[in-house]
């Protein structure tokens, strides 16, 4: 189970947190202007990287507050955690072995 | 009369005598025993009998890794499957059967499966029973019932569990010489310390042997070392405990056993809980979980009386029982030496010690030459006699390749054989924790190597066998684990040991025999828990199997409940033996969480029954209680399904209820219903945001219904919302949506709408809600307010007011989902029921009936209202449910409103709520069942819908059903059938509304 710094209360474990999915997706400015396939690809598609993500995190069971976590998603460690507005740090892309079965 | 026990010796307390009974039997054995260990005092060398051939089994350890000692522990509530023996503290009064034989271990019957073993070979489920594939579910059962180990118990456990956080510094697994050196150095330096033992007694291999630490008595040692722990408040030691999962961020499960040692229990219960689950974060830990003794794999390596050479020595030296009258010692490495003069001093007949190397030549071995035991080097056991308790064995010498015999066969008579193919650290816990494990092929095993989290090995799960390195090694690691967590404080000196050198180990995969592996009747296990054989193993690779992962499904090696502790790396070394490869590159398979079992009922904790889930009730519970209401269940929440009155059953207390709110006025509980405060200038913003129409024109006063849509343009939830004030908005959302429209609302504000100034507040459980209803509503709620003007003019549908009901401060909705005049009477939590019992009383001359959940079903579908989880079940777009007078044409944007304009969701043939009238008015229609536009003779006939919502409506006398069909609004008219179980109904398609289509009811 995680350990999670939320950035309003301190490191807290995994359950009082909900994941909220990948983070940093920008809901597109004039949705009528675009098309079908722009439109379903904010909608829908997700980057479900092996490695790297930067994702958006809630402590539901705490102070109910959003905010973003680059989390490797074969380790599960967790990289940075910022607030929701802050940009993305530049963090390398971990080299990752492939796990066993 | 426990024939072979010792007269003295060990840490049984003779003076207390316990009796048990054993597969019907009764004996005898002494406090401090396990199971195992007065089974083996009392001469009971069959145990059990084996997973598939059903061959007879013995004890072969003394701890975790014991495979054949497994026991159906206990009865009803108490009962136990699979319990190892080995671990199970002897209490007075236990019963235990073998499993997997019946009448018992000495005459099984299922025997007879070992005599067709050639028909039993690796991945014989996969090739004997592929075809015909109808046929399989009838082998597999005949299969199942012959091949298994303990039974599921039957009656639900008894027992109570606890669950329990903790936080540490420095979490040491393991109570033995590194476990305790580590315990003690970090709690010295002022770390807090948790340190947990799966075993009853501190010291873990201390307690087997009679080894010195400075230079006195090993257990002398142990003794004051937990008194100095014992004395630190910041250490807390955990006997009885096993740390079973290492998982991520240093989080660990710890299992600890509270009464299992004391049997039943009388008051078992939540006051006298039978284990405790510790959920542990540490920022250290230090592993130090010692070995476990590999087998030797030769011929017919099974028998009872066949034993793990450390195994004898814990029996001798720390239960005082022996395994036999006259023992040969059989091995690859130094260790064994020490057994074999433990078995000497106990009185054992030691003939011989049966040695795979050519020139033994440590310590140990000295001794032994010394006491003039004989020394059979560069020999080996090629045969064993006794199938139900050894009689004898054949050695011989083995030729220079190794591979073969150079020389006939000689017997020795013995009872037992004590086997030592050298040991395995425990590299469980590391490896669950993503360590990377390095092969030793001096020490012939994985050892830990790179980290992965922030843990140290220390001790013989880190290579180091000998007890002045398990010191040495446990010290430091304490020292730097407290260190890590910046502790200062001074942890004092390692204790110390004396150095022992050994001489190298032998490693042969299998030991030469008479015959080749495979051939003649001899069986060569390499996991006997799951009878998983030498042979099988190069079967496995003849039929082209590679990886370890892969061989070990096909052959089921280490799949039983020990998980391989014992078979594991000796098929690992089968299979690399059988490839041609090296042990590091067969590697291992994964070792998976938990190291032992861990009951459900502590996973569970106090969390069963009526705890399992939290039922919410509302203010008004106990009257509907008392008036004998049926409950159903929304989410968490319990609600009246129907009030059934003397003789009344379901159908007819609904239809009642129904006619009494059409005729008169009904009484609801409609306080679960999702209510969410909205303040704040921007709280219109975001409504049009949320919902598909516009707020911006609602008066203050009036109530709107809004449609929510994901960005998928799926309907997620609607309802009602009223506007309190100028920038106060009170939503109502569907009683299981409650959290989630919350949620959503409060993602978009604190990710996307920073700037907004609104402010949400879940109030569902502050307000109380009585719902009257019927063409009555108005004249009762008349007899209760005085201040508010209830004329159709000053209060009409679709809006609030605020006034006192029954004196009580309360806003009053005239909103409606059952389509007749309609009332919600919203009133502080605390005065639900003093509204409810004033408006009953009132409501008494108007002959006022209270209605469940069931009727309400009846009546909103009667008008085609649309209920969450039936017509809204997130695969419709508001456009299939006809709601387009809902969809703002002039708002720019709203969530999901693109979604509507793809090409998918303005297709004709989706599915559109539409009304179903079945031809015959008295069939009522299962929900759910699938409609068919053309009845084919013979399937496939492709389905064009499914019904959501099917009811009997009293008012109209006949049913009623609401339905998703493919482009259904232009089919109105239209016959379709349902082909049901036992019969095809044929229904014709409706506008979704049976009743009063004018809605002159609902504005009377």
């Amino acid at each position: 189970m995680l350990l999670i710094e939320c950035p309003f209360c301190g490191p807290r474990a995994e359950v009082e947190f909900r994941c909220s999915g990948e983070g940093h997706i920008a809901r597109p400015e004039t949705p009528e202007n675009i098309s079908d396939e722009a439109w379903a690809d904010y909608v829908y598609m997700r980057t479900n990287p092996k490695g790297l993500h930067f994702e958006r995190w809630m402590h539901q069971h705490g102070c109910r507050r959003w905010f973003c976590v680059a989390r490797d998603t074969v380790t599960h460690k967790i990289r940075a955690i910022y607030k929701l507005g802050e940009a993305k740090p530049a963090l390398d892309e971990p080299k990752t072995e492939g796990e066993g079965a | 009369m426990q024939r072979n026990r010792l007269s003295e010796g060990g840490r049984i307390d003779r003076s207390r005598p316990l009796k048990f009974t054993f597969n019907g039997r009764p004996y005898e054995g002494f406090a401090g025993d396990t199971l195992a260990s007065a089974l083996l005092a009392n001469d009971v060398r069959v145990v059990g009998r084996s997973f598939k051939y059903h061959r007879p089994r013995g004890i072969v350890a003394a701890g975790v890794e014991e495979p054949n000692a497994l026991v159906q522990l206990g009865e009803g509530g108490f009962e136990e499957a699979n319990a190892r023996a080995t671990q199970i503290e002897l209490y007075d009064g236990l019963d235990a059967d073998s499993v997997n034989c019946w009448p018992s271990p000495d005459l099984d019957f299922g025997a007879i499966v070992g005599r067709f073993s050639r028909l039993l070979p690796a991945g014989f489920y996969y090739k004997t029973f592929m075809w015909p594939p109808k046929l399989w579910m009838t082998y597999e059962h005949f299969i199942r019932r012959a091949a298994g180990l303990g039974k599921a118990p039957k009656a639900p456990d008894a027992d109570a569990y606890d669950k329990r956080w903790a936080h540490c510094d420095v979490l040491v697994a393991g109570g033995g010489p590194a476990g305790l050196s580590a315990a003690l150095a970090a709690g010295r330096a002022g770390a807090r310390v948790i340190l947990a033992d799966e075993q009853a007694e501190l010291g873990g291999a201390l307690l087997n042997g009679h080894e010195e630490i400075d230079d006195r008595p090993g257990l002398d040692w142990v003794a004051d070392t937990l008194d100095e722990l014992r004395a630190m408040p910041e250490v807390r030691l955990l006997p009885r405990g096993t740390v079973a999962s290492y998982y991520d961020h240093n989080f660990l499960a710890v299992y600890e056993r509270l009464t299992d040692h004391l049997g039943p229990q009388a008051d078992a219960g939540p006051g006298n809980p039978r284990g405790r689950l510790w959920k542990v974060r540490a920022k250290q830990v230090v592993l130090a979980t010692g070995a476990h003794e590999r087998p030797l794999v030769f011929a017919d390596n099974d028998r009872p009386g066949i034993m793990l050479a450390g195994a004898v020595c814990a029996y001798l030296n720390r239960y005082g029982a022996r395994p036999g009258q006259a023992g040969v010692v059989f091995t690859n490495n130094d260790s064994a030496y020490r057994t074999a003069l433990d078995m000497a001093a106990a009185g054992i007949a030691v003939p011989a010690i049966v040695d795979l190397r050519p020139d033994p030549g440590g310590d140990a071995v000295q001794e032994v030459r010394e006491r003039g035991i004989e020394i059979l080097a560069n020999h080996a056991v090629v045969s064993v006699a006794g199938a139900k308790g050894l009689r004898g064995i054949e050695v011989a010498p083995i030729d220079p390749s190794g591979k073969g015999l150079a020389g006939d066969p000689r017997r020795i008579a013995c009872d037992h054989l004590a086997v030592s193919g050298g040991w395995n650290p425990a590299v469980h816990l590391f490896s669950q924790s993503r360590g990377k494990l390095d092969f030793d092929t001096d020490l012939n095993c994985f050892v830990p190597g790179q980290s992965f989290q922030a843990e140290c090995s220390a001790g013989a799960c880190n290579g180091t066998f000998g007890l002045a390195g398990c010191l040495a090694e446990g010290h430091a690691a304490g020292v730097s684990a407290a260190e890590a967590t910046g502790l200062t404080g001074k942890p004092g000196k390692a204790a110390s040991a004396a150095d022992r050198p050994e001489g190298s180990i032998r490693h042969m995969p299998t030991v030469p025999g008479k015959h080749p592996v495979g051939r003649g009747k001899a069986k060569h296990f390499v996991d006997v828990q799951n009878d998983v054989t030498a042979a099988d193993i190069a079967l496995a690779v003849r039929e082209g199997y590679r990886s370890v992962e892969h061989a070990k499904r096909y052959t089921t090696l280490g799949m039983g409940p020990d998980q391989g502790k014992i078979g594991g790396m000796t098929g690992f070394a089968a299979l690399a033996d059988s490839l041609g490869a090296t042990m590091p590159e067969v590697g291992t398979t994964t070792f998976r969480p938990p190291y032992t079992p861990v009951p459900f009922g502590a996973i569970a904790g106090r969390d069963v029954g009526a705890l399992a889930d939290p039922a919410r009730t509302t203010p008004m519970h106990g009257w509907h209680v008392s008036a004998g209401a049926v409950f159903d269940s929304a989410g968490q929440w319990l609600l009246p399904d129907h009030y059934p009155r003397e003789g009344e059953d379901r159908r007819v207390a609904v239809r009642r209820e129904c006619l009494a709110v059409r005729g008169g006025v009904g009484i609801r509980d409609g306080s679960t219903l999702g209510k969410i405060d909205i303040q704040g200038p921007d709280a219109v913003r975001m409504l049009d945001w949320v919902y598909t129409n516009a707020w911006g024109s609602l008066g203050v006063g009036r109530c709107r219904y809004g449609v929510m849509l994901g960005e998928d343009g799926m309907v997620m939830d609607d309802g009602v919302t009223a506007r309190l004030g100028e920038d106060h908005y009170l939503m109502h959302t569907t009683t299981g949506n409650a959290a989630g429209a919350f949620w959503w609302m409060e993602e978009w504000l604190q990710n996307e709408w920073l700037d907004y100034k609104v402010w949400l507040t879940s109030v569902t459980e502050k307000w109380a809600v009585v719902n009257i209803a019927g063409p009555r509503a108005r004249d009762l709620l008349a007899e209760l307010t005085r201040d508010i003007d209830l004329s159709n003019d000053a209060f009409p549908h679709m809006s609030v007011r605020s006034g006192r009901v029954a004196e009580i401060p309360a806003r009053v909705f005239r909103v409606s989902f059952t389509g007749e005049l309609s009332y919600e009477i919203n009133v502080a939590a605390g005065f639900g029921l003093a509204l409810w019992n004033a408006v009953m009383l009132a409501g008494q001359r108007f002959g006022i009936t209270p209605f469940g959940t069931e009727a309400v079903h009846v009546l909103r579908a009667e008008k085609g209202y649309l209920a969450a989880g039936q017509e809204i079940d997130g695969t419709v777009t508001p456009l299939d449910l006809g709601l387009d007078w809902a969809i703002s044409k002039k708002k720019a944007d709203f969530l999901g409103k693109r979604s509507l304009t793809r090409s998918a969701m303005v297709r004709e043939d989706r599915k559109q709520l539409v009304g179903l009238l079945t031809k015959e008015p008295g069939i009522v229609l299962p929900e759910g069942a699938q409609i068919v536009g053309e009845l084919r003779a013979a399937p496939p006939i492709p389905t064009i819908g499914h019904v959501t919502s099917s009811y009997y409506s009293p008012i109209l006398g006949r049913s009623i059903a609401l339905a998703l069909v493919e482009g259904g609004r232009a089919r109105i008219g239209e016959t379709v059938s349902l082909p049901l179980r036992d019969r095809t109904v044929e229904a014709e398609l409706t506008k979704p509304l049976f009743y009063d289509p004018e809605g002159e009811r609902l504005h009377a």
